[in-house]
């Protein structure tokens, strides 16, 4: 059922920022401590624990997958209202603040990623994450493109199921 | 005729920003296709559209939302706000190679805290160079430079003039416009192309907004790492922002 990756990435998206909530109220904070990387923790374990016992559907792959397709779509919605107005105008403390910080952090990611230097990744995982990048892209990975012609795959294997949900 | 298209489209607000964000993804693409030969991405395209649209917004109706604050595109609002975004920024947790996002977790420590302190010492610099001289107004100030978020809690906190706590928000909002339209600019030149760099940058550039938009604009297979550092960026900066840091000033302002 694809409704249960909807509810399994809700529940996560929930606790984690409520143990968020939890964490800002203890450290004394009026804000939210992480919740979404706590919920994204949350995620992964899920997904490692469903593979483990062998009982990670297609529904709930598609239910959660699906949402990772729509991420660019809102990420474009997010921009479109942003208050770019407030940003242009600024003036000179806005501007400089805003680019010297920017500059000098995109500098510490060139320092800090070479630090350690260049691992090769084995090729699974460098598969795995090229298919992410499909997804999230909001794509079909080119592994599931069934060829023209070609029998369809049984449809487990499909990114997008012919009928209706698993 | 025009009022009742414009009933629809209050009525149906999500449904309505359904299909805006798609018309701009297919003007997007078709852009990046035709006039850059895909070497300009069609997402980088779509979320500078945005941009311009938000601007157009703000220009129209005087408000803070962008295109957001016309009735007609309110579902926009629902759409790019932060209970949805933070759903898909989760639900692309899926696609995160477990093993690689762990071998990179200290690094990510390594880069929240500077992503922290740095931005920081940059914006009070500023503030003091610009003559404020209380330490309340610099830290504020600081703040800030971390995101558009810590820099308002901060001043709250520390009970910051509201002409000050504006200008710390303009900061942070400046700085993730710049960090989504700048980073596919240098992702080559700084090395931004795996995970592990990917989850350095999400930690120094902090900005949640900045860092969903800047990696979707350059390789979107690198957008749960980042996310994954940057999430607790706010966090942080709310933590240290109005204790640690504002004493620190205030030990050298005076």
């Amino acid at each position: 059922m694809t409704v249960f990756g909807v509810a399994l990435l809700a529940v996560c998206t929930l606790v984690g920022v409520f143990i968020g909530d939890l964490l800002g109220v203890a450290l004394g904070v009026k804000a939210n401590v992480g919740g979404v990387g706590i919920a994204m923790m949350m995620l992964i374990a899920a997904r490692v624990w469903l593979v483990r016992r062998g009982v990670l559907s297609h529904g709930i792959k598609l239910g959660i997958e699906f949402w990772a397709t729509m991420y660019i779509p809102i990420v474009v919605a997010m921009a479109a209202q942003q208050n770019v107005v407030a940003a242009v105008r600024g003036g000179p403390v806005v501007l400089i603040a805003g680019l010297g910080a920017v500059s000098l952090c995109f500098a510490c990611v060139a320092l800090i990623g070479r630090l350690g230097g260049r691992r090769e990744l084995p090729a699974d995982e460098v598969a795995g994450i090229e298919r992410g990048g499909y997804v999230i892209a909001g794509d079909t990975p080119p592994d599931l493109v069934v060829p023209a012609g070609s029998p369809a795959p049984a449809v487990a294997d499909r990114a997008v199921p012919s009928v209706g949900g698993a | 005729m025009p009022q009742m298209i414009q009933h629809v489209l209050v009525e149906q607000g999500l449904v309505a920003a359904f299909a805006v964000v798609g018309a701009v993804m297919w003007l997007s693409l078709a852009l990046s296709r035709r006039l850059t030969a895909g070497r300009v991405h069609g997402s980088a395209i779509a979320i500078v559209v945005g941009l311009g649209l938000a601007y157009v917004g703000g220009l129209v109706t005087g408000g803070q939302k962008g295109l957001a604050d016309l009735p007609v595109f309110a579902g926009i609002g629902l759409l790019g706000g932060a209970m949805l975004r933070d759903f898909a920024i989760v639900a692309t947790a899926f696609e995160v190679d477990a093993i690689e996002a762990r071998r990179a977790g200290l690094l990510g420590v390594v880069a929240l805290a500077l992503g922290t302190v740095l931005p920081f010492l940059v914006g009070a610099g500023v503030a003091l160079a610009f003559g404020y001289t209380d330490a309340v107004s610099v830290t504020t100030i600081g703040a800030g430079a971390i995101t558009y978020i810590v820099g308002p809690v901060t001043g709250a906190a520390l009970g910051a003039s509201s002409a000050v706590m504006a200008l710390a928000i303009a900061t942070g909002v400046f700085k993730a416009v710049l960090v989504m339209v700048g980073t596919p600019l240098v992702a080559r030149f700084i090395g931004l192309d795996n995970p592990r760099s990917a989850m350095a940058y999400g930690g120094l550039m902090g900005t949640v907004s900045g860092v969903a938009g800047g990696l979707a604009a350059t390789d979107p297979k690198l957008v749960p790492y980042g996310a994954l550092t940057a999430t607790f960026h706010t966090g942080i900066g709310c933590l240290v922002g109005p204790s640690v840091l504002y004493l620190g000033v205030r030990a050298l302002v005076g």
